[in-house]
């Protein structure tokens, strides 16, 4: 494998927390070069009941990573007689990410609910950094969305509210990401439980214009209209 | 009071026909030779006191050491054979310090008593280890709130509102079950602890005893600490008044 060429994770992966819990969400493209090997894949990996983990990068090594964290998880689980904190389930995360630094490749998002400190966010990039933020981005789709979320981010939003801007923050990233695509998978995690919601590719805003389809960009000269390209 | 083993009790992978083990059980006497150890959960944190009795005049004051802290959130008082308590501190200052490095958080006051207990445990199943001879009240305040444990030579560990070992426990243990402990904050609950070592301490058999308290409560910002000087001399002077006050009856 050549380390130096440039290499994109066709990702986008989104994790958000509202009044109440926390809001993942995910693209679903899986692309190896320009070639989609999988359309409608599932990004957002369970950990624990409370926890799940939104994967980008290799998928090999996020999927390793996680089979993991859910194994040390069940254990301390088991041991501690109640659930796992998502503190604890993302230090597990960025343990075997930075001791692994040389050899993995992934970037994660683990985002969960638990009785201590309701919902929370922890971002996990490349080398084994861990984070604990109001909302994560992550993926080569995440690019295209920092100044939306400067924007459009709110403290204390509703489930509905927040979701919504899950959804309209990837279908953005798919809009102007080439390795990010398909349908928009979220996770919803509250004291109540979790809830998977889909929403495919077609129900998403399309963010641009449809022009008439013209037979002849000839037939232009012979009407009247001299602006083809404007929109009406 | 002590029965004979007669040939069972020559090791601690040795049963008796009545189901004992002896050897274990020769290693709580050890416990019970030793000076007072009391714990108490008040409602907002731990007090622990203990009878250090005193050697040698000799002896600096405030040294031999008998509690100590495990962690931030929870410290240890040990009653037995010292040298034996202080491996087993180590071995808990250990275990709090390798589960926080994995898992990224303080040890929950459970699993390190679950931890200490086990290997206390541990050493009562090899014919080449002995048994600890020391018991451990251990307190600590973690997101549940304050806990108190005691492990005992046997590797049992319970979970106790109050709980004492040591030569006077019979005795606090009942001045204990007279506190009304849900209701008493940790200041208060400091006064009644030095009250009862010095109700406990045996004038006659033990001359003289040095009493060392520690405390975590929210006054202490949930961190395991000595008992601060002023508050320690308060509760001694406290002590010694009602001392008085029941030998003039």
């Amino acid at each position: 494998m050549d380390l130096n060429a440039a290499h994109s994770m066709g990702t986008t992966i989104i994790g958000v927390t509202y009044d109440g819990g926390v809001i993942l969400g995910a693209d679903s493209r899986t692309s190896t070069g320009l070639y989609v090997a999988n359309r409608a894949s599932d990004k957002i990996t369970q950990l624990t009941d409370n926890v799940y983990v939104c994967r980008s990068g290799s998928a090999a090594d996020s999927q390793i990573v996680s089979d993991y964290v859910r194994y040390f998880l069940h254990q301390h689980t088991i041991q501690l007689g109640q659930p796992a904190t998502v503190k604890v389930a993302a230090n597990l995360v960025r343990l075997i990410s930075y001791n692994n630094k040389n050899m993995l490749e992934t970037g994660l998002i683990v985002g969960g609910w638990d009785k201590y400190e309701g919902g929370k966010i922890y971002g996990i990039p490349l080398g084994g950094t861990i984070i604990e933020q109001p909302f994560a981005i992550g993926g080569s789709g995440s690019s295209y969305l920092y100044g939306f979320f400067d924007q459009a981010w709110r403290e204390g939003m509703t489930k509905d509210e927040a979701e919504q801007l899950v959804v309209k923050a990837v279908s953005l990233a798919i809009a102007r990401d080439g390795a990010s695509g398909g349908v928009v998978r979220t996770v919803i995690i509250n004291s109540e439980g979790v809830t998977r919601n889909f929403y495919p590719g077609d129900t998403l805003p399309r963010w641009h214009e449809e022009l008439e389809p013209q037979n002849s960009l000839l037939d232009i000269l012979n009407t009247s209209s001299p602006e083809p390209m404007s929109i009406q | 009071m002590s029965s004979i083993g007669t040939g069972y009790d020559l090791s601690v992978t040795t049963f008796s026909p009545d189901g004992r083990v002896f050897q274990i059980e020769y290693a709580a006497k050890a416990v019970d030779n030793s000076g007072t150890v009391i714990g108490i959960k008040c409602k907002d944190g731990i007090v622990m006191g203990v009878e250090k009795l005193i050697a040698s005049k000799m002896m600096l004051p405030g040294s031999n050491r008998r509690i100590h802290s495990v962690n931030r959130h929870s410290g240890m008082a040990v009653a037995g054979l010292a040298a034996d308590g202080r491996q087993i501190v180590a071995r808990a200052k250990a275990e709090a310090t390798n589960y926080e490095s994995v898992y990224g958080e303080p040890i929950p006051v459970k699993e390190l008593a679950e931890r200490v207990a086990s290997y206390v445990h541990l050493c009562t199943l090899y014919w080449w280890l002995r048994p600890f001879g020391c018991g451990v009240i251990l307190g600590g305040y973690d997101r549940d709130g304050p806990q108190l444990y005691m492990i005992e030579p046997s590797g049992i560990s319970y979970r106790y509102f109050g709980a004492a070992i040591g030569k006077g426990k019979q005795a606090a243990k009942t001045e204990i079950e007279k506190l009304k402990l849900s209701e008493m904050t940790c200041r208060e609950g400091l006064i009644e602890i030095a009250k009862i070592i010095y109700r406990v301490h045996d004038e006659a058999k033990d001359k003289a005893f040095e009493l060392e308290m520690s405390w975590v409560c929210d006054e202490s910002k949930r961190q395991h600490e000595k008992v601060p000087e002023l508050l320690l001399e308060e509760a001694k002077a406290a002590a010694r008044a009602a001392l008085e006050e029941m030998d003039a009856d």
